[in-house]
């Protein structure tokens, strides 16, 4: 373990701080241009954020710690997930600590803490998205974990890292397994981020939110921790996404300093294209009834068995 | 409507419409209802006046519909301290809010057992009625706390979720309590009302002559079906008939209201499946029909552009070519859009079965307007009693039996595309000459009506003159009236998800009903 590799760390985490809002925007962005809609500024997210630091927290009188402690440990959360996911280069020293398995748990711990916070202050709202939100993670949890799994068995190894290095080494070639996988994880993916056809991060309907249910009672400091850890979250699972099938672009060591300059704007480059695909399934589809979520999930967890499957029947 | 049976005579109003008042003895108001339902009746309005002045005690009025037009039955209800009048409610099920509604605006109930307020919101002292003649509002009224009381589920797992009247998106207030296990809804109870604004009492106040403005504010979607609505009230007292020119050129306003607002909630309901690329592209539309409607009319809505008497200002041929190709070009992008709604499967997946409102229960519980041609019941003013200009225009009666979502959404996509042509055929044929006839002289304490199919439904106007061109009561009646409570039929065993959208598709207005 080296300074450098510190510095590539820190480098890495901040720059996923720093671009996450942007990514928002721009998903924004491409979803009013595909509508035919003039768009919001790009750095919107930014100025929301900023705007919400500072103005003063109103909590609810029967607040209990733990909806005071909930943005902080999501951020928290976030911000761990962001240090383990290889973005620029795939020497972490942070990644030593935690694996893909340890990756869905820092996931399934801001989602169960937003969720007790949303119940602990007993408005309808609250209770209702909580609900939905664990029906929601109890499908997708073992899906995303089933397509980290096919990743593993190709590298033999459950560090996010080591699985990059492994994959970002193969030939060019497009691998059933992986394709599998790739579907699966970007349903996951839609439905763990509060996406169209899951979700609507849009809507004003209370009665049809699930993430946004969950939020009504914060405001202030609570609501931008909140909204910028959802930025990040959509941010980690962008780049897990890439990471694992787009490989290419990742820097390998942390001395190579070119390579990591470089990694930066292929990363931004994947992103935008990345942040476009996902404007565009959410432009062409409409929400699913909400008891639609187990068929889309469950499909998910098929794909990524079938994946699972093929590595281990056809070894690719 | 036949009330021979009950040896009632009736006496012809004048009316657009063919309308009769029959004079309802003490007693004999619920077999009268009984009667003219089982003649096919359905309940329009039901309001009362103050009368005493008069000594004529408290006039129950109740408005019927049938294939020969409206009844007006009248009741007259002595000024004892609680007399009561027979349970319309048993008959007509949605006669109960309005009987509840009537009751806290002049102080006579039913006899019914739901006592509730309606209107009242503890806004003034409940035992002060505002429509009596002898009330005084007084600034030293403090709004108080109503205690309303919703009906409760009881049973395991049962909950409740209370919505509104503030809700999360810039809507109308409505408050809407749900009983759930689960998801699904068990039960919902509406509370409206919190939208009054004494319009009825504000009338009073006004005279003939200016009264359309506020006839045109009633509920602004719906401005020019009610300012029709008052022109015809108020003709029928003075006995003006408008020019042809103008009764084409309400025509032309009414089809065009009908196009904006059918546009405009195409693309919500659109948004409320998930699908924002619809209310996009909707709102543009409905954009370029406001702006049309700014040029043409001086105003978005065209609020004022109906007057009694005929229309306020005339339309030159340059503008009614530009409405005429206007139609032509929304009828082609509607026409690419209604293929994307139609084909869209997610989108189709949300409206199909979903708030179902059987031809059975839509009679049942008088559902009238666009969300009863869902539902299978064809009634359509402009059809069933066509006159001038509809008689010569071939409108089109749109009819659709599921009485889901996709039914409501597939009559408004129709509806839209006759609309459309209507507006064509108007700008072609608008014969020439005056565009508005003197104004006559009131003939005080006739009883004045008007009906007009607005894009919601018919909306009803009843009015009775003072001496000298004052008003002496005014009564505007929305659709909305007889369909809200419907919603709550509609909504049972659906998921708690699906009810924006269901409500949505009705789009029933908070402010005509809460006047």
């Amino acid at each position: 373990m080296t300074a450098s590799a510190f510095l590539s760390q820190f480098a890495q985490v901040a720059l996923a701080l720093a671009l996450a809002p942007l990514l928002v925007g721009w998903v924004n962005q491409c979803r009013a241009w595909l509508a035919n809609r003039s768009a919001p500024p790009l750095l919107l997210t930014y100025r929301t954020i900023r705007k919400l630091f500072m103005k003063d927290a109103v909590v609810a009188s029967n607040a209990s710690p733990i909806f005071r402690l909930t943005p902080y440990i999501v951020f928290g959360a976030m911000v761990c997930a962001a240090a383990i996911v290889p973005s620029l280069a795939t020497d972490l020293p942070f990644a030593l600590a935690a694996d893909a398995i340890a990756l869905v748990g820092l996931f399934a711990l801001a989602r169960v803490f937003i969720a007790l916070a949303a119940m602990d202050i007993g408005t309808a709202f609250g209770t209702l998205g909580a609900r939905r939100e664990m029906f929601v993670g109890f499908l997708a949890e073992p899906a995303l974990l089933m397509v980290l799994f096919t990743a593993s068995l190709i590298s033999g190894s459950t560090s996010l890292p080591a699985i990059v290095d492994t994959l970002a080494h193969r030939e060019l070639a497009i691998y059933p397994s992986l394709a599998l996988a790739g579907v699966a994880f970007t349903m996951v993916s839609l439905a763990e981020n509060a996406r169209i056809p899951i979700d609507n991060p849009a809507t004003h309907l209370e009665l049809t939110m699930i993430h946004e249910a969950m939020l009504l009672e914060y405001s202030a400091r609570h609501l931008a921790l909140i909204e910028w850890a959802s930025a990040l979250k959509l941010f980690n699972y962008s780049c897990i996404g890439l990471a694992l099938f787009f490989p290419f672009g990742v820097a390998q060591g942390s001395d190579e300093w070119t390579a990591i300059a470089i990694s930066v704007p292929v990363l931004v480059a994947k992103l935008a294209a990345g942040g476009f695909a996902l404007a565009l399934i959410e432009t062409a589809s409409a929400k699913l009834r909400i008891f639609r979520a187990p068929e889309f999930l469950g499909t998910a967890f098929l794909l990524a068995v079938l994946a699972m499957l093929v590595k281990l029947l056809l070894g690719n | 409507m036949d009330f021979s049976p009950l040896g009632l005579p009736s006496a012809t109003l004048p009316s657009v419409v063919p309308a009769v008042r029959v004079i309802v003895p003490s007693g004999q108001l619920v077999a009268a209802c009984r009667l003219a339902q089982e003649q096919g009746a359905r309940l329009v309005a039901l309001w009362a006046s103050d009368d005493r002045d008069r000594g004529m005690g408290t006039m129950l009025r109740v408005a019927l519909a049938d294939a020969d037009g409206l009844t007006v039955l009248e009741l007259a209800i002595p000024a004892f301290e609680d007399a009561r009048y027979g349970d319309v409610a048993s008959v007509f099920p949605a006669a109960a809010r309005m009987q509840r509604a009537a009751f806290d605006l002049t102080g006579v109930a039913a006899e019914s057992e739901d006592q509730r307020p309606w209107t009242w919101m503890a806004a003034w002292p409940i035992d002060r009625f505002p429509l009596r003649r002898d009330f005084a509002a007084s600034p030293a009224w403090e709004p108080g706390q109503e205690d309303y009381a919703f009906v409760k589920v009881e049973g395991d797992g049962v909950h409740e979720i209370a919505v509104g009247p503030v809700h999360a998106g810039i809507i109308e207030p409505g408050h809407f309590r749900f009983q759930v296990v689960g998801e699904k809804v068990l039960r919902l109870e509406e509370r409206l009302s919190y939208a009054h604004k004494g319009i009825e009492k504000r009338f009073e106040a006004m005279t003939l002559a200016d009264g359309h403005r506020l006839a045109g504010r009633v509920s602004g979607d719906s401005t020019v079906a009610y300012a029709w609505a008052w022109a015809q009230a108020v003709e029928s007292i003075t006995g003006v008939e408008p020019p042809p020119r103008a009764l084409w050129l309400r025509a032309l306003a009414l089809e065009r209201e009908r196009i904006a607002n059918h546009l405009g909630d195409l693309g919500h309901i659109g948004n409320d499946g998930g699908l924002a690329f619809g209310l996009a592209q909707f709102s543009r539309l409905r954009e370029e029909v406001l702006r049309t409607n700014l040029a043409g009319y001086g105003h978005r809505l065209m609020m004022d552009a109906i007057v009694p008497g005929g229309v306020a200002a005339d339309l030159d041929p340059r503008q009614l070519r530009a409405m005429a190709e206007e139609s032509k070009r929304i009828a082609r992008e509607v026409a690419t859009l209604r293929g994307i709604y139609d084909e869209h499967d997610g989108l189709q997946d949300r409206f199909r079965a979903c708030g179902r409102v059987s031809n059975e229960l839509a009679v049942r519980l008088g559902v009238t307007g666009l969300a009863a041609r869902a539902s299978g019941v064809a009634g359509d003013l402009r059809c069933d009693f066509a006159s001038p200009p509809w008689n010569s225009l071939e409108v089109r009666r749109v009819v659709h039996e599921d009485g889901d979502v996709a039914a409501r959404v597939a009559v408004r996509f129709d509806e839209l595309a006759d609309s459309l042509r209507l507006v064509r055929t108007i700008t072609e044929q608008m014969p020439d000459g005056d565009i508005r006839a003197l104004a006559g002289e009131p003939v005080p304490h006739r009883l004045g009506l008007g009906y007009v199919e607005g894009w919601r439904g018919p909306v009803f106007c009843a009015l009775e003159a003072g001496p000298g061109g004052s008003i002496r009561r005014c009564h505007p009646h929305d659709p909305s009236w007889v369909n809200w409570p419907v919603i709550e039929h509609a909504t049972i065993g659906n998921i708690v998800p699906d009810f924006p959208l269901i409500n949505k598709s009705f789009n029933l207005s908070y402010s005509g009903h809460d006047l």
